[in-house]
């Protein structure tokens, strides 16, 4: 280890308590309101999936939903594979 | 058919949830299909410990319930792509979980998983016999103090005669003693317990001695499981022992005080 090195090596290391404080906050103003209120994602998915089912054939294990808490705002993706033309028996509309 | 693996201790709090996200991270970065189980329902922490708490949609209950589908509770690791996770529900009491329920879920994920790794909670209730119960190998994380080192002892008892395993009279759970937190500067000072009494005392294979170390924390901060971190001690050493779990020959480290130089105590350095 050269001389450079021993005092690279020293730089100091970012702090990570702010990360730390900026998750809990996150994570916990969601679990908070979970408190109070029924988790709903479990019955808006199986609402979606059914409201799906009325129009296309699909499989309701590949519903997918995907969540990302933010402090301002989260994201709900919900992703849903459809049959391609010949699977889902598509009828024209006349 | 996957080999499923329980993280334990009887006692709480001596790094269980920090050696299952290790652990699990160290077997995917191996090329392993892993999935990792939080067990711990009401408290659960390890989605925190993994980084993973802001995507939490579904949980362990959920799938049990029926009311989501296993691969939909599982959470993908954006950094190994072959780790998952299972959180464990936060709302719900250890009550929801059934042994049937787990059965089905660890079954299936058998299927396409070389290891499921179980983090237990502490204690000796439902919670903790349902994460052991599968096992087919346990690591028992003990940390270098009395009371540690005798709910170790009773946890070994509870996994020979309440395991599926034992109850089916097959071959017994593979045991493993992983001790966490080891401090070789205070077991040089004899105000710690020698790793080499916890061994005469346990009396089961070693698989790898964790020191304490600042990293650790900084680890728990960021939601960065410490063995991705290269610098860390601690990391390394769950390295080491992920080599020695998967047959390699390695030997052990940091069992020795670090001789501080001048600098590092002009520096005030520290275990990293
Ligand atoms: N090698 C280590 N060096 C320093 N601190 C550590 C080390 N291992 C674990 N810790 C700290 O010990 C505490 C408990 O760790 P952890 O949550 O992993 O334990 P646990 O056994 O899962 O606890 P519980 O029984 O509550 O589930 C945490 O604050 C963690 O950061
Ligand atoms: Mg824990």
């Amino acid at each position: 280890m050269s001389w450079l090195d021993f005092f690279r090596s020293r730089k100091p290391e970012p702090a990570t308590a702010d990360q730390a404080k900026e998750r809990l906050q996150i994570v916990l103003a969601h679990e908070r309101i979970g408190r109070t209120r029924e988790d709903f994602l479990p019955k808006l998915q199986q609402e979606i999936v059914m409201v799906v089912a009325k129009y296309v054939a699909i499989d309701p294990g590949k519903v997918n939903v995907s969540l990302d808490r933010g402090g301002d705002m989260s994201t709900l993706a919900i992703e849903i594979d459809l049959p391609g033309p010949q699977g889902a028996g598509l009828r024209r509309a006349s | 058919m996957a080999e499923v693996i329980v993280v334990t201790s009887g006692k709480g709090g001596v790094g269980k949830t920090t050696s299952s996200a290790a652990f699990a991270t160290g077997l995917a970065q191996r090329g392993k299909k892993v999935v990792v189980i939080d067990f711990d329902v009401g408290l659960r922490n390890l989605d925190l410990i993994m980084g993973v708490e802001r995507r939490v949609v579904f949980d362990i209950v959920n799938v049990i319930q029926g009311e989501a589908r296993l691969n939909q509770a599982l959470i993908r690791d954006k950094r190994v792509d072959t780790l998952s996770i299972l959180p464990a529900s936060q709302t719900r009491d250890k009550d929801a979980l059934t042994k049937e329920g787990v059965g089905t879920i660890i079954e299936e994920l058998s299927k396409d998983h070389d290891y499921i790794l179980c983090d237990s909670p502490a204690g000796i209730e439902k919670g903790a016999l349902l994460a052991l119960y599968f096992a087919d190998q346990a690591v028992v994380v003990t940390n270098p103090e009395v009371s540690s080192v005798r709910d170790s002892d009773r946890i070994l008892g509870v996994l020979q005669s309440k395991s599926k395993r034992a109850e089916e009279k097959r071959d017994p759970v593979k045991e493993h003693l992983l001790v966490t937190r080891y401090d070789p500067a205070r077991v040089e000072k004899g105000e710690m317990l020698k790793l080499d009494d916890i061994r005469e005392i346990l009396a089961i294979p070693l698989l790898g001695v964790i020191p304490e170390s600042e990293s650790v924390l900084r680890a728990s901060n960021t939601g960065t499981p410490v063995v991705m971190d290269a610098e860390s001690i601690a990391g390394q050493a769950y390295k080491d022992a992920v080599g020695r779990f998967l047959g390699e020959k390695v030997e052990h480290r940091f069992l020795e005080a670090q001789k501080k130089g001048i600098f590092s105590r002009l520096f005030g350095g520290r275990a990293a």
